[in-house]
C-alpha cells in the first residue's frame, strides 16, 4: 500500500493510495459543503463553540473511528490517514474536538488502554457518543511533561485525585478525561506519573471553560477529592509518562498536518489577493517585492510540509530516541514555518488582514495556538541541543 | 507514501559507502578532510575510478555508460560522495554536456564526446555568461557568423569556471542578431579550447583561488558539425541544460559534511574555559541547521521521487528552485558555521609561507580552509541562476503571477 515500484525495485514513495485519495476527497467535499467561513461563524455562536451536527457527520463518514482497530468499530487507519484529515481540517479551520478526542484520547487508549477499556470507549467515540480530553498540563509546568503536581492517593480499593489541570483543549466538551496524576515521586520525577480515565461529571471535578485566542474551547479543571477505581487506571501505575509522550507525539504530528492545511489556505488567499488588489494602477502581485515574499512563503510552506510528513512517518517508529528526535525536529520546522507564513500573509494583505471579518487573521491565530501546543520551537531546539 | 528507505536502497547506500571507503585515494581524502577543494588531478583521478566502476554517468542511459540508477539512488550516491568527502563529479561533463548530447547531439557527437566526458579525458567548461548577460542570459552578444563549413566566433565570456583547465567549451553564441525575439537567434556550439584566437584570463576570487576566468574569442573558427541541434535553436538546448537534473543542486551532503567538520573542530577549541561543543548557544545553532537540513532532505526526496515516478520524462519540477535556494542558503550557513568555530584561526591564509614555517598543523590548515569555503560559497546564491532568479521562476511556474 505504501511502497511504489520502479523497474521492479521498490523505492521511497510519496504518493497516496486510492483509499487515501478517497478519504481526502470525501473530507474535502464535506468541508467545502459545510465549512465556509460564514458557516463557521454560525458554529462559533453555539454554546459548545463547534457544530454538533458535523460531529455526527464525522461519525457517519467514519472519521471518528478512523485510527481504531475494526474490532472496536474503527477503520484501522494510521498516522497517514490522520494527517490527511487534519490537513483538510486545517484548511477549513474546524472547531470540533477531533484532536482532543480521536487523536489524543485515541493515542492514550492505543498505548495504555486494556482490552476492556478500549471496548468500553473506542466504539462510543467512533459512533460519536463520547468525547475525550487530554488533561495533563498544569499551570506551573509550561512545556515540561514531567512537571506533575496533581496527586492520586490510595484510598480503600481505589484512588483519590486532588490538584488542577490548565488549558485543557476541549476539556469542557469532554465526557471523559485522560488525566495524569502523581502516584509517587516528586515534581519532575519521570517515574510515578499515572494516567486515569476520569468521568468528567464525577463529583469533585470542577471545569471552567473559556475561549482561546484561536476560537477553540479549553478548560481549567480542578480536582478535589475525586474518587476513581483501579479499573480506571490507564496503563501501569507509575508508568504514565511513556504513554503521555506517545500521546504528545501523535498530537504533534496531527497538528503539524493541520498547520500545513492552514498554511495552504493562507498562501492561496494571499496569492489570490495579490492578483486582485490594485495599487498605483497595477495588481500588487505584479511587483517583484511582493512576488518574492510569496515565493518565500511557498518555499517555507513546502519545507513545513516535508516536516509534517516526517512527523507522520515517525509516529509509529519503534526506536523511541529516534522517534523523539525526529518529531522534535518536525515540531521546530513546522512551528517556524507556520509563524513565517502567517505573519507574511497578514503583511501582504495589509490592513484587511488585520480585521476580524477576514479569514487570514483566524488562520494566523490557529497557527499561533498550534505552535504553542505541546511545546514551542525554542523548547524543542533546546531539547535537540541538549 | 513511505519516507523510509527500502531495504534495497539501504543496501545500495552501504555499497556506495564501502566502495568510496575502499577506493578513494588516501592523499585526496586527507586533503578534502581538511576542507580543501579538490585539485584538478584529484577530480580527474577520482572520476576515472568511478567511471571504471560504471558510476560516473549518474543519470545517463546504460547505452552510454550510465549506471541505470533511479533518481533516489543517484541522490544517495551524491550524498555519500560529498559526505566522504570525495571530489564531486565534473558537473559540466556529467550533468550538463552529457545529457545535452544524449538529448540533442548527433550520433557522431555522442560517440566522439560521451565516453571521453564520462572518463574526464575531456574537461568541459560552460561558456554562457557575458559581461552584459548575467541573470539576463538571453541578451548575450558573442557572435558567430557562418562562413562555408565553419562559424567564426567573436566576443567575450566571463565567470567561466575552470576554463583554464578545460579542453572543450560548450558555448552559447548569437547566430541571428535580427531575430524577432532575442531567444530565437542563439546557437549552441562545441569549441576546442586549443583553437587559435581563444584567450583565457584568470579572475581571482575573494577566497584567493583561481576558479573563474574571462574567455575572449577573436575570429575563432568552429566547424559547423560542432553545432548542437539546429541553428538559432540553441536556447532550447540551454533551457534543457539549466532545467535538467537540478535535483543534485541542493548539495546537501556538502552541508552535512561541513557541519560534521564544524562539530569536530568545536570539540577541540575552547569557549569560556570549556569546549565550544558544550556551549548551549552553539549547540542550538547546530540544532537549527540540522532541522533545516532535515526539512530540505525530505523536500529533496519528494522532488526526486516525483522525478522517478515520471520516469525522467517529466518537465523540470519547479520545486527544484526550492532546492536551489534552500540548499545554497544551507551551504552558506554551514560554511559560515565552520568558519565561526575556527575563531581567530580562521584568519591566516594557509599558503606556502605558513606551511613552510610550521610543523604540520591540521587544525590551522582546516581553520584556514573553512574560511576559503565560506568565501568561495558566497557565490552559491549567485551561480546556477541567482536565488532571486529562482524566486522569479517560482513566481511564474508555481504562483502563476
Amino acid at each position: 500500500m505504501w511502497e511504489g515500484s520502479l523497474n521492479g525495485e521498490r523505492t521511497m514513495d510519496f504518493e497516496l493510495s486510492d483509499e487515501q485519495r478517497l478519504l481526502q476527497d470525501s473530507v474535502s467535499r464535506l468541508m467545502a459543503d459545510r465549512y465556509s467561513f460564514e458557516q463557521r461563524k454560525g458554529y462559533l455562536k453555539t454554546p459548545e463553540g463547534f457544530s454538533a451536527a458535523l460531529w455526527s457527520q464525522y461519525a457517519d463518514l467514519g472519521l471518528l473511528g478512523l485510527p481504531f482497530a475494526e474490532e472496536y468499530g474503527g477503520f484501522g487507519g494510521g498516522a497517514q490517514e490522520i494527517m490527511l484529515v487534519m490537513q483538510a481540517f486545517g484548511r477549513a479551520l474546524t472547531l470540533e474536538p477531533y484532536l482532543a478526542t480521536v487523536v489524543l484520547g485515541g493515542a492514550a487508549l492505543r498505548h495504555g488502554g486494556s482490552d476492556r477499556q478500549k471496548a468500553a470507549i473506542l466504539p462510543a467515540i467512533a459512533e460519536g457518543s463520547m468525547k475525550l480530553a487530554f488533561a495533563h498540563s498544569e499551570r506551573q509546568a509550561r512545556y515540561d511533561l514531567t512537571d506533575v503536581l496533581t496527586t492520586a492517593k490510595r484510598s480503600g480499593g481505589g484512588w483519590v485525585l486532588d490538584g488542577s489541570k490548565s488549558v485543557v483543549v476541549h476539556g469542557e466538551a469532554a465526557d471523559k478525561l485522560v488525566l495524569s496524576a502523581r502516584t509517587s515521586g516528586d515534581r519532575y520525577d519521570e517515574h510515578g506519573i499515572t494516567l486515569f480515565l476520569v468521568d468528567a461529571a464525577a463529583p469533585g471535578v470542577a471545569r471552567r471553560g473559556y475561549a482561546t485566542r484561536d476560537e477553540q474551547r479549553a478548560a481549567d479543571i480542578a480536582l478535589s477529592n475525586v474518587a476513581v477505581s483501579d479499573a480506571d487506571v490507564l496503563g501501569e501505575v507509575g508508568q504514565g509518562l511513556a504513554i503521555v509522550q506517545r500521546v504528545v507525539e501523535a498530537g504533534i504530528a496531527a497538528t503539524a498536518a493541520e498547520c500545513v492545511g492552514a498554511m495552504e489556505a493562507m498562501h492561496s488567499m494571499t496569492l489570490e489577493y495579490s492578483k486582485t488588489r490594485e495599487q498605483f494602477g497595477k495588481p500588487i502581485g505584479s511587483y517583484q517585492v511582493v512576488q518574492h515574499r510569496l515565493a518565500d512563503m511557498f518555499m517555507t510552506m513546502e519545507q513545513g510540509r516535508s516536516m509534517a510528513m516526517l512527523a507522520t512517518m515517525m509516529v509509529d517508529q519503534p526506536d523511541a530516541d529516534e522517534r523523539a528526535r525526529k518529531i522534535a525536529m518536525a515540531k521546530v520546522g513546522v512551528g517556524q514555518a507556520g509563524r513565517y507564513v502567517s505573519q507574511s500573509a497578514i503583511q501582504m494583505h495589509g490592513g484587511i488582514g488585520m480585521t476580524e471579518e477576514y479569514a487570514v487573521g483566524h488562520y494566523f491565530r490557529r497557527c499561533m495556538a498550534i505552535e504553542r501546543l505541546f511545546g514551542d520551537p525554542a523548547y524543542y531546539l533546546q531539547k535537540l541541543a541538549a | 507514501m513511505d519516507l523510509r528507505f527500502t531495504p534495497e536502497e539501504t543496501a545500495f547506500r552501504e555499497e556506495v559507502r564501502a566502495f568510496i571507503r575502499d577506493n578513494l585515494p588516501t592523499d585526496i581524502r586527507d586533503r578534502m578532510r581538511l576542507g580543501h577543494g579538490p585539485r584538478k588531478e584529484d577530480t580527474v583521478r577520482w572520476q576515472r575510478i568511478l567511471n571504471k566502476k560504471g558510476w560516473a554517468g549518474l543519470s545517463w542511459p546504460k547505452e552510454w555508460g550510465g549506471p541505470g540508477w533511479t533518481a533516489i539512488q543517484k541522490m544517495i550516491f551524491l550524498e555519500e560522495n560529498q559526505v566522504a568527502p570525495a571530489p564531486e563529479l565534473s558537473s559540466f561533463n556529467i550533468t550538463m554536456i552529457g545529457p545535452v548530447l544524449i538529448q540533442f547531439g548527433t550520433e557522431e557527437q555522442k560517440k566522439r564526446f560521451l565516453p571521453r566526458a564520462a572518463n574526464l579525458d575531456d574537461w568541459w567548461c560552460q561558456g554562457f555568461s557575458e559581461p552584459g548577460a548575467g541573470s539576463d542570459l538571453a541578451s548575450l552578444k558573442t557572435a558567430a557568423k557562418l562562413d562555408g563549413d565553419h562559424y567564426v566566433v567573436n566576443g567575450q565570456k566571463i565567470w567561466t569556471s575552470t576554463a583554464h583547465h578545460a579542453d572543450w567549451c560548450f558555448l552559447l553564441v548569437r547566430t541571428n542578431p535580427q531575430a524577432a525575439k532575442r531567444q530565437e537567434g542563439i546557437s549552441f556550439l562545441l569549441v576546442d579550447m586549443k583553437t587559435p584566437g581563444i584567450t583565457v584570463r584568470p579572475i581571482i576570487s575573494i577566497d584567493g583561488s583561481h576558479h573563474l576566468n574571462e574567455v575572449f574569442f577573436d575570429d575563432v573558427k568552429v566547424p559547423v558539425n560542432m553545432r548542437v541541434y539546429q541553428e538559432n535553436k540553441g536556447w532550447d538546448v540551454a533551457k534543457f541544460l539549466l532545467g535538467n537534473e537540478r535535483t543534485g543542486i541542493a548539495r546537501l551532503g556538502k552541508s552535512k559534511e561541513r557541519v560534521k567538520a564544524a562539530k569536530a573542530m568545536a570539540a577541540q577549541v575552547n569557549a569560556n574555559g570549556r569546549p565550544l561543543i558544550e556551549d548551549a548557544a552553539f549547540r542550538q545553532r547546530i540544532a537549527q541547521l540540522e532541522v533545516d537540513m532535515q526539512a530540505l532532505e525530505i523536500t529533496q526526496y519528494r522532488v526526486v521521487s516525483a522525478y522517478d515516478k515520471a520516469k525522467g520524462n517529466g518537465r523540470p519540477d519547479p520545486l527544484s528552485s526550492v532546492l536551489k535556494v534552500k540548499g545554497t542558503e544551507l551551504l552558506q550557513a554551514t560554511t559560515e558555521l565552520a568558519m565561526d568555530v575556527a575563531g581567530p584561526l580562521s584568519m591566516p591564509v594557509w599558503a606556502e609561507e605558513l606551511a613552510a614555517m610550521n610543523e604540520p598543523d591540521d587544525m590551522l590548515e582546516a581553520a584556514s580552509a573553512s574560511t576559503g569555503s565560506y568565501l568561495f560559497l558566497r557565490a552559491a546564491s549567485i551561480y546556477g541562476g541567482t536565488n532571486e532568479i529562482q524566486k522569479n521562476i517560482l513566481t511564474k511556474a508555481v504562483l502563476g503571477l
